[in-house]
């Protein structure tokens, strides 16, 4: 479904990807982990096209993402929904308007019908009745869950979650994680995540990546990280401040 | 000294890269001006920005200007008894010169300013990474319409200083220091010319994507938080203020006949 090979991407003199190698199955939760700043993000831009490799390939279902026209790229993203860190929700649009944009840009739907596939998605992330609120009259979880609608409008095939529960307290980044898992089983999605909360990691995922030093350094279930033998796994999963991550610095 | 050439080398690297990322944009803003479909509705509604926000500043600044040069001119011109003169010169420095400039350097301040602050706050929020995830292409969206609304309503601006600024000259010559009414009028009617007027509004016309494209660049290439809003908000009435009255120099020059 996904598949980036050798993916190499560097911003001035800051190598942040040195050959990242990973396949994402179909219906597959990928989850990749990793310490602040080491690159997760810059992966996700580069699944969804944002951000073009210096070297390597990003394959979506086969296609070559960068041999891909202007037209042919646009119309691969409306395959993808992406929750971002801080929701990135439109401040200047009401909820229904963010939750309705891609369907409104790209005509998918009548008003009517726009009207009420927002309804049902706001529904879906369980925060119905909200659709005339604005997003600065919206707490962090409901600007995430808004979000979340708004990437599951176009019923995307792949969802991406950017840090979906940093910021949030314990109890509703539980109720986030429930979500993805939701949107998962509900509409079969194939989702990757990147996150540095490993209690959300283990509930989320099929399969975890670790990212370190611009490479993946080790993939497997969940059980398999949670006892991998490497060091640098180890001390990333149980949040040790010695080891061999803190000591290269 | 390595570190001089070092600063020079750097320097000049930063520059280069700042003007090819000002051209690609440009040139991105061009295609995607001409590509269907026509965002109607976003262009209106920009154009309603522009206007509303700038129309008190304009009023303002046009009427103060017609008002002060008509009493300076006045003065100036009674010392050689040509002080019936004064409307004619008023009208052709408003329409040619001051009315465009004027209206310019005021949107420069007001609107690009905003877009500035608007467009960054919204790279640094990674609003316009959503956009591009949403399939929508940003400069499209964000820089198109805003460009098209600086292009049709700075001439609009500028016609409306052209005759606020005319109207305050006017009631200072007639009703403060008592010119005749009638050959007021008509001595601006008997010189000023058609061209006058359309060169002055050629001019608001690239004053006009001078200020939304670049209050676009300085907020699109946004990085750095509030901060970098900040930067960019400044950056860019600066940058429009110097483009404003190098440009006119040279659109003057070319206008000349």
């Amino acid at each position: 479904m996904i598949e980036l090979v050798d993916l190499c991407k560097s911003f001035g003199d800051n190598h942040v990807l040195r050959g990242v190698s990973l396949e994402i199955k179909e219906g597959e939760s990928m989850v990749v982990i990793g310490c602040s700043g080491s690159g997760k993000s810059v992966i996700m831009k580069h699944v969804i096209g944002i951000l073009k490799p210096d070297r390597g390939k990003v394959f979506i279902q086969g296609a070559d993402l960068w041999s891909l026209g202007e037209k042919d790229l646009n119309r691969l993203r409306q395959k993808f929904g992406m929750l971002f860190q801080y929701a990135a929700l439109f401040d200047s649009l009401s909820v229904e308007e963010n939750v309705g944009f891609a369907l409104v840009q790209h005509k998918k739907k009548n008003r009517n019908d726009i009207q009420k596939r927002v309804k049902q998605c706001l529904e879906l992330v369980g925060l119905p009745g909200v659709e005339k609120k604005r997003p600065s009259e919206l707490s962090g979880g409901m600007k995430k869950r808004v979000g979340l609608a708004r990437a599951i409008a176009l019923q995307p095939e792949i969802i991406l979650y950017d840090e979906p529960t940093t910021g949030l307290d314990p109890i509703m980044a539980d109720a986030i994680n429930n979500l993805i898992i939701d949107m998962r089983e509900k509409l079969h999605v194939t989702s990757l995540s990147i996150t540095h909360d490993m209690v959300s990691a283990y509930k989320i995922a099929d399969r975890i990546a670790m990212l370190y030093e611009g490479k993946i350094v080790e993939v497997g279930s969940p059980d398999e990280i949670r006892n991998s033998k490497n060091p640098v796994v180890h001390q990333f999963i149980n949040g040790m401040a010695q080891g061999p991550i803190t000591d290269t610095i | 000294m390595l570190n001089f050439f070092a600063y020079i080398g750097r320097s000049t690297l930063s520059l280069c890269e700042e003007v090819g990322r000002i051209t690609t944009l440009f040139y991105k803003t061009l295609v995607w001006t001409f590509r269907p479909p026509l965002a109607l509705k976003n262009i209106v509604q920009q154009m309603r920005e522009v206007g509303n926000r700038s129309m008190p500043v304009v009023t303002i600044t046009a009427t103060s200007t017609g008002m002060v040069f008509a009493l300076q001119t006045y003065y100036a011109l009674e010392q050689f008894q040509a002080e019936a003169l004064m409307g004619q010169a008023l009208a052709l420095a408003l329409t040619r010169e001051l009315a465009p400039v004027l209206a310019g350097l005021m949107v420069a301040g007001r609107i690009g300013a905003s877009i500035a602050a608007e467009i960054g706050t919204m790279a640094v929020t990674e609003q316009i990474d959503a956009l591009e995830t949403l399939a929508v292409n940003p400069v499209k969206h964000l820089i198109v319409p805003r460009v098209l609304a600086g292009l049709i309503m700075l001439p609009i601006l500028t016609i409306y200083a052209d005759s606020i600024g005319l109207l305050g000259g006017y009631l200072v010559g007639v009703k403060l220091l008592h010119l005749n009414p009638s050959s007021f009028i008509k001595n601006i009617l008997d010189v000023l010319k058609i061209w006058d007027v359309t060169s002055g509004l050629i001019k608001s016309a690239v004053f006009g994507v001078i200020i939304t494209f670049i209050g676009s660049y300085q907020g699109f290439y946004t990085r750095g938080g509030a901060e970098g809003v900040g930067r960019a908000t400044t950056r860019s009435v600066v940058l429009s203020c110097m483009m404003i009255l190098v440009m006119n120099f040279f659109l003057t020059k070319l206008m000349m006949y």
